[in-house]
């Protein structure tokens, strides 16, 4: 090694010890929010906070499958109670009536202030001679008996009032757990204390229910069918993803590096060159992690599956230096490496500079996804020519010898040049290919953000069928009501249902829930203290309202009594919840930071799915005319809007990429030679594409990403040809046949990731794989290639 | 004395065996009792209901029509001193009182259970229903029977002591529940309705 291979092994250790060190304290995360912008709008941020750390990316839905009705309630009953005890839960419901007595004596001490029945007319002698006569008609049912004691204190009902009116949502109960209307499943809803978007902490949560399961599930005497756990939600569907995601990237990368490492193998014949090979593309992964780590401060997990492809191009340029340098023809390395520099290092200098130009256009993306995959590829293929430039010759081992591929080349050669005369297929090609794209143009781009998501459908199909079970809404319409104290949130949600009540009763919408339900703001609990009236005067009422009822004024002095305290409480507040089954209930729907509280009044569509557009509109209109604190937000469509924005903006930052490679290639070259390289590369972008549409995919992000790395890919190849046809026959052989290993080696990279159970690698194999061939297929077909000389003809095989 | 001896041990012998043919003849007056109920499958009666409770004055009153559909749908409508229809199916009761309809799982509420499952049981002929929820106790004959029913549960024992229906035939005539406060209801049935 010379002196300057000293230096440079130096400073790449150095360097790779940084890297290292970065990417150990980087943190990743694998949340659709990392697909949202950096810098949102307040509509965006609200959304994105939503979708991050809401009420709706904190619930776990969780079902018991399995043995017989009861064994499932008593494992769902014995989990509810391992999970209120443990800190990464914020709340459990589970139908349990244990907690009823408690709900129930806390609502009879605060009646008067939290049942929407106090009003003045309540308290008028009519009222009230109506109201007992209707408490007396219930004490002759079976429900009566839980009205029985309270009713001297309690005669005009408002305890049963209130109960009856949080209970309209209750789930039918099974030996005392909630079960599904349908199918035999027990249930229960679990409220993390982290956000959704807190992968590690989700991840937590869900080890925490599984083990509480496992106890449950293990203390009982074995079932059959033996009794499963179903887990669902944001925080659920973020760990599967990150999983996903990671044992997708380690399985296929892993299998993509030997099945490259078996066909480098069989070309060099020396596993010195074969491990060489891979220090670029290992070293140009370091350096793309860190950089993203450095740069963004989280690593998405989409971006590490991204550093799969870099295998695919950055094997490249160790490809060409092996089989290109001349030392297989017998001149010592440092010659053959010397004029490999003068020779090849140009075209492969040119080919990163072309790619890092087009990846570039990705880094001022206001997305985070395209931001980070952009800064990858720069700061990776970088990484890779610079080693494979300064350290490869210097660490080849004098001894080392590939393989001569010379003759498999001149085959090669003489297959491409009889292809040329049939040049005129291409623009047939090209045509057949636009004509597909025009046919499929309305159904080319994917417009929902879910396309994104790696989470199987059987998982989806799950979210939605334990979604209709607990009756939760979908979360897809919310209100959002902010407001600088908890009190103001409270009557801006009043404010809000009383307007969202009579578009229930016409049918616009099913139903919605509010936190005002639980706890009406201290302006409402104010109005029903004055129409209390004082203890004389209720008394004189009653006299008079009593006649006819079979129940005397004397007996009901607990209720004059009870008044007279409620008229002159103080407003409930949330801390009085605290502790109470009803808590964990207000709490979802209330949020108090300190300095800005926020109510959630979360809408369920009529029959539950989606809104019509009349009715969105008059939802709006609703909201609109509430309160200037409250906003709707239809979750889906905000997410698929900025999807949809996100998308346009890969097409044009990805079109703004291939200007500038296109641009960089007319400043180096010229620009006819600059049209001859891109050709090929827009040739074959193009076909891909089409082959897609007419296979029914749609086109999301990656497939664009995609077409981008095919360009930055093929340019390589195209150059090279460029090359060829610019310096003549001299080593067209060993160029090609190290094209061609180059190609396949990118092929079966990405090949296999086309296989990814996660969406967005798959669409990444599926648009590279292909495109990589026929780039590398169409520029040796526009090549200007004269048929190879007669002297260049294949030696004879040796005898065996 | 021996042939005097032995037609003894032969009733002896006769006795024992004649136990279990008399049972499985339906000789118990309880099977027999649940026999006779269990072969009516359906009934629509009027019922007329007073309760005793302490807080108040005077009794309370109302009246109805009981619909009953074997095995287990039994409906309660009252009709006075205001519309309210209750029906237990499945285990699940609904009120509906104007446009309200509320449903109770029964095991959830054992409290409830034995008001409702004391005159489904008993109007089935579900013997094994019956006992188990309640110590099951019959007295007089099959012209004029009263069935004492005592919560197991102890929950239940807490709301209700006791539950004593009256009957003569295969027809019910009273329903009388004891609660554990003192208080009291008698439920009369009328005449089957055409």
């Amino acid at each position: 090694m010379t002196r300057a291979g000293w230096t440079g092994t130096a400073i790449f250790a150095v360097l790779t010890l940084i890297a290292l060190a970065v990417i150990s304290r980087a943190t990743y995360t694998a949340d659709l929010s990392a697909f949202l912008p950096r810098t949102p709008t307040a509509r965006e941020r609200l959304l994105v906070d939503e979708l991050r750390t809401g009420l709706a990316s904190r619930v776990v839905m969780v079902a018991v499958e399995g043995g017989e009705a009861v064994q499932r309630a008593q494992v769902a009953a014995a989990l509810a109670r391992a999970l209120r005890a443990d800190p990464s839960f914020a709340a459990v419901s589970d139908g349990d009536t244990g907690g009823f007595e408690q709900t129930a004596a806390f609502l009879a001490a605060h009646r008067y202030l939290l049942s929407d029945a106090v009003t003045p007319g309540r308290f008028t002698v009519a009222g009230l001679h109506e109201a007992i006569g209707d408490t007396l008609a219930l004490l002759t049912t079976p429900e009566g008996l839980a009205a029985k004691p309270l009713f001297t204190r309690d005669p005009t009902g408002e305890t049963l009032h209130i109960l009856e009116a949080l209970g309209e949502r209750s789930l039918p109960t099974v030996n005392g757990v909630w079960a599904s209307r349908d199918g035999p499943r027990a249930l229960l809803i679990a409220q993390t204390r982290a956000g959704g978007s807190d992968t590690d902490g989700q991840e937590r949560a869900c080890a925490a229910l599984e083990r509480a399961f496992a106890a449950a599930a293990g203390a009982l005497p074995a079932a059959t069918p033996p009794l499963t756990l179903r887990m669902s939600g944001p925080g659920v569907f973020a760990v599967m993803a990150r999983r996903l995601i990671r044992d997708s990237v380690i399985r296929l990368s892993g299998l993509g590096s030997l099945l490259i490492a078996a066909l480098l193998l069989a070309a060099y014949r020396s596993v010195p060159a074969l491990l060489l090979t891979f220090v670029p593309v290992a070293s140009g992964a370091l350096a793309g992690i860190a950089a993203v780590a450095l740069g963004f401060g989280t690593v998405h997990g989409i971006t590490l599956g991204f550093g799969v492809t870099l295998i695919g191009e950055a094997v490249d340029y160790s490809i060409y230096l092996f089989i290109q340098s001349a030392e297989s023809l017998g001149a010592p390395p440092p010659a053959s490496t010397a004029g490999w520099r003068h020779s090849v290092w140009p075209t492969i200098r040119l080919g990163t500079l072309t790619s890092v130009c087009g990846f570039a256009a990705l880094v001022p993306s206001g997305f985070q996804g395209l931001a980070q995959l952009g800064c990858y590829s720069i700061a990776g293929l970088i990484a890779a020519a610079l080693v494979t430039r300064w350290l490869l010759p210097e660490w080849r081992p004098a001894t080392l010898r590939t393989r001569d591929l010379t003759d498999p080349g001149t085959r090669l050669w003489r297959m491409l040049a009889m292809l040329r005369p049939a040049r005129a297929a291409l623009a047939l090609i090209a045509l057949a290919a636009a004509l597909v794209l025009f046919g499929h143009r309305a159904t080319l781009l994917s417009r929902e953000l879910t396309d994104l998501s790696p989470i199987p459908q059987a998982e989806q199909q799950l979210d939605a069928s334990l979604r209709a079970d607990v009756g939760a809404p979908d979360a897809r319409y919310l209100v959002v009501a902010s407001a600088p104290d908890v009190d103001a949130a409270l009557a801006a949600a009043r404010a809000v249902a009383d307007r969202l009540a009579p578009l229930v009763a016409e049918g616009v919408i099913r139903g919605f829930e509010t936190p005002t339900r639980y706890l009406p703001d201290a302006a409402t609990q104010r109005a029903r203290q004055s129409s209390l009236p004082a203890p004389a005067e209720l008394a004189s009422r009653l006299k008079s309202a009593l006649e006819g009822l079979p129940v005397s004024v004397v007996r009901l002095a607990p209720f004059v009594h009870d008044v007279e305290q409620a008229r002159t409480a103080s407003p409930v507040t949330p801390a009085d919840f605290a502790g109470t089954p009803l808590g964990a209930a207000l709490d979802a729907l209330l949020e108090n930071a300190g300095s800005a509280a926020t109510a959630y009044v979360p809408v369920t569509a009529a029959g539950g799915g989606d809104l019509a557009p009349a009715a969105l509109e008059r939802l709006r209109a609703a909201v609109a005319a509430a309160t200037p604190a409250a906003r709707l937000l239809d979750l889906k469509a905000e997410a698929d809007a900025l999807y949809t924005h996100y998308l346009r903006q890969a097409v044009s930052l990805s079109l703004a990429g291939l200007a500038a490679l296109c641009l960089a290639l007319a400043v180096f070259l010229s620009p006819l030679r600059a049209l001859r390289v891109v050709t090929p590369l827009a040739l074959a972008v193009l076909t891909v594409a089409a082959a897609l549409a007419a296979a029914g995919e749609r086109l999301g992000i990656l497939h664009i990403v995609g077409m981008l790395l095919t360009v930055a890919v093929g340019s390589n190849y195209a150059l090279f040809f460029d090359r060829l046809a610019q310096r003549g026959h001299a080593g067209v052989a060993r160029t090609l046949a190290s094209l061609a290993i180059a190609n396949l080696a990118t092929v079966t990279g990405f090949g296999v990731l086309a296989f990814s159970s996660v969406p967005v690698l798959a669409a990444l194999g599926r648009s590279v794989a292909p495109g990589a061939l026929l780039a590398f297929l169409y520029s040796a077909w526009l090549a200007r290639l004269e048929a190879p000389p007669a002297s260049a003809a294949p030696r004879p095989l040796p005898a065996a | 004395m021996s042939a005097a001896r032995a037609p003894r041990g032969a009733w002896a012998l006769l006795l024992a065996l004649a136990g279990p043919l008399a049972a499985a003849a339906g000789s118990d007056p309880l099977d027999a009792l649940m026999q006779r109920l269990a072969a009516r499958r359906h009934g629509h009666v009027t019922f007329n209901e007073v309760q005793y409770l302490a807080v108040l004055d005077r009794p309370l009153e109302s009246s109805g029509e009981l619909l009953f559909e074997a095995p287990d749908r039994l409906e309660k409508r009252i009709l006075k001193p205001r519309h309210e229809t209750l029906v237990l199916a499945h285990g699940v009761l609904s009120a509906t009182r104007g446009q309200h309809t509320r449903s109770v799982d029964l095991a959830a509420w054992p409290q409830i259970a034995p008001l409702l499952e004391s005159i489904r049981a008993t109007l089935c002929g579900d013997r094994a229903a019956l006992e188990r929820i309640f110590s099951v106790q019959l007295e007089g004959d099959a012209a004029r029977w009263t069935l004492r029913l005592v919560p197991r549960d102890p929950d239940a024992a807490r709301a209700v002591s006791a539950v004593l229906i009256t009957g003569a035939g295969a027809d019910l005539t009273t329903v009388e529940i004891l609660a554990a406060d003192g208080d009291r209801s008698l439920l009369t049935i009328g005449p089957e309705l055409p």
